[in-house]
């Protein structure tokens, strides 16, 4: 495996952030310090935009104009939906949605 | 901080079905990180270094190329709701010493939602509970990481397509919270707002524009959003 120091650097980036938003908090606020209701607010609701900018992020690309004009995205999407709003059981839909993904982009599309 | 047998099966207990999905969705994990040319040590750096689940299955795509900046942005949108999860526990987490940083380091959602909950089982050392509960957490998750990119090292296979479990795993979120919060604005913001940039930008700089809108849409619905209780658990 070559050295890859990019990667290197993303994971040390993403793992900063990661870690700021779980320390600073209390490093500033831990002293009993009122905290900003707008940073409460926020960090109440961004996560609720989050995964819809996630899952965009995962279709970005994505093509409905050129074939197989996004049918395994849409089956796959409707297989995962269907069967969480059925059993609520996020492992047992990502892996169904998944082998039939991979099933329907390596031998039928 | 005490830990006994008593200590360690409490928080076992505790822990076992976190540590179940961890191992599951950690080797997905692992197998995509494999995928990608990444293997089981550089899953175990990423679980150690930035240790959330949804962070490190969308560092992935970033780690060949691409600007830091949106990786660093990313990881903030995404961890967004830690500062919520850190600063409910200041009051539980005051009397842990210098452990008490290691529980905020791997304090993850499954962790939190357990451990927000109580004192921990009665007649268990509560430090060592926590300590314990967190720590089984994060090295499952680890492991599960580390045995799907090695497993998946060992066997061939063709794996075009696999990247779709990140999709389907923030799908099954999404459902969820949509089912769990009274405002659906935010939900339907997050979605709409990137979708839009995207078709607007490109599919290379997308995503700084729609945190922009998306923080500024927030900011100014904000009496509308919480009126209605919008997102009252952050879990």
């Amino acid at each position: 495996m070559p050295f890859n120091s990019h990667a290197l650097l993303v994971i040390l980036v993403m793992g900063l952030m990661t870690l700021g938003t779980r320390i600073l908090p209390v490093l500033i606020f831990g002293r009993g310090k009122e905290v900003p209701d707008y940073i409460m607010y926020l960090g109440r609701v961004v996560p609720y935009t989050a995964m819809g900018l996630l899952i965009i992020y995962c279709l970005k690309d994505v093509s409905l104009l050129e074939a197989p004009h996004a049918l395994p995205e849409i089956i796959a999407l409707a297989v995962v939906s269907g069967t969480y709003l059925w059993k609520r059981n996020s492992i047992l839909s990502v892996v169904i949605g998944t082998v039939l993904y991979m099933f329907l982009v390596q031998s039928v599309f | 901080m005490r830990i006994t047998k008593r200590e360690i099966s409490a928080a076992l207990r505790t822990s076992l079905p976190i540590m179940v999905t961890f191992i599951v969705l950690g080797a997905g994990f692992g197998i995509l990180m494999q995928e990608h040319g990444y293997g089981p040590l550089w899953s175990i750096f990423s679980g150690v270094v930035i240790f959330s689940g949804t962070g490190q299955f969308v560092s992935v795509s970033m780690l060949d190329s691409g600007p830091l900046l949106m990786a660093a942005i990313t990881a903030l949108m995404i961890s967004a709701r830690h500062i919520f999860f850190s600063i409910s526990m200041i009051g539980r987490y005051k009397q842990e010493g210098k452990w008490k940083w290691y529980l905020y380091y791997a304090l993850c959602d499954e962790t939190y939602a357990m451990l927000s909950k109580d004192e921990g089982p009665v007649g268990v050392n509560t430090s060592g509970y926590r300590l314990l509960v967190t720590l089984f957490d994060q090295l499952s998750w680890i492991v599960g990481s580390f045995l799907g990119g090695w497993l998946s090292s060992l066997l061939s296979f063709n794996s075009t397509g696999i990247d779709f479990s990140m999709t389907a795993l923030f799908v099954t979120v999404y459902i969820q919270q949509w089912i769990d919060s009274q405002s659906h604005i935010p939900a339907i913001l997050g979605l709409v707002a990137t979708l839009a940039c995207r078709l607007i930008f490109g599919r290379e700089i997308f995503l700084i524009p729609a945190m922009i809108i998306i923080i500024v849409v927030l900011t100014l619905m904000r009496d509308k959003i919480e009126k209605k209780g919008g997102a009252a658990h952050a879990v």
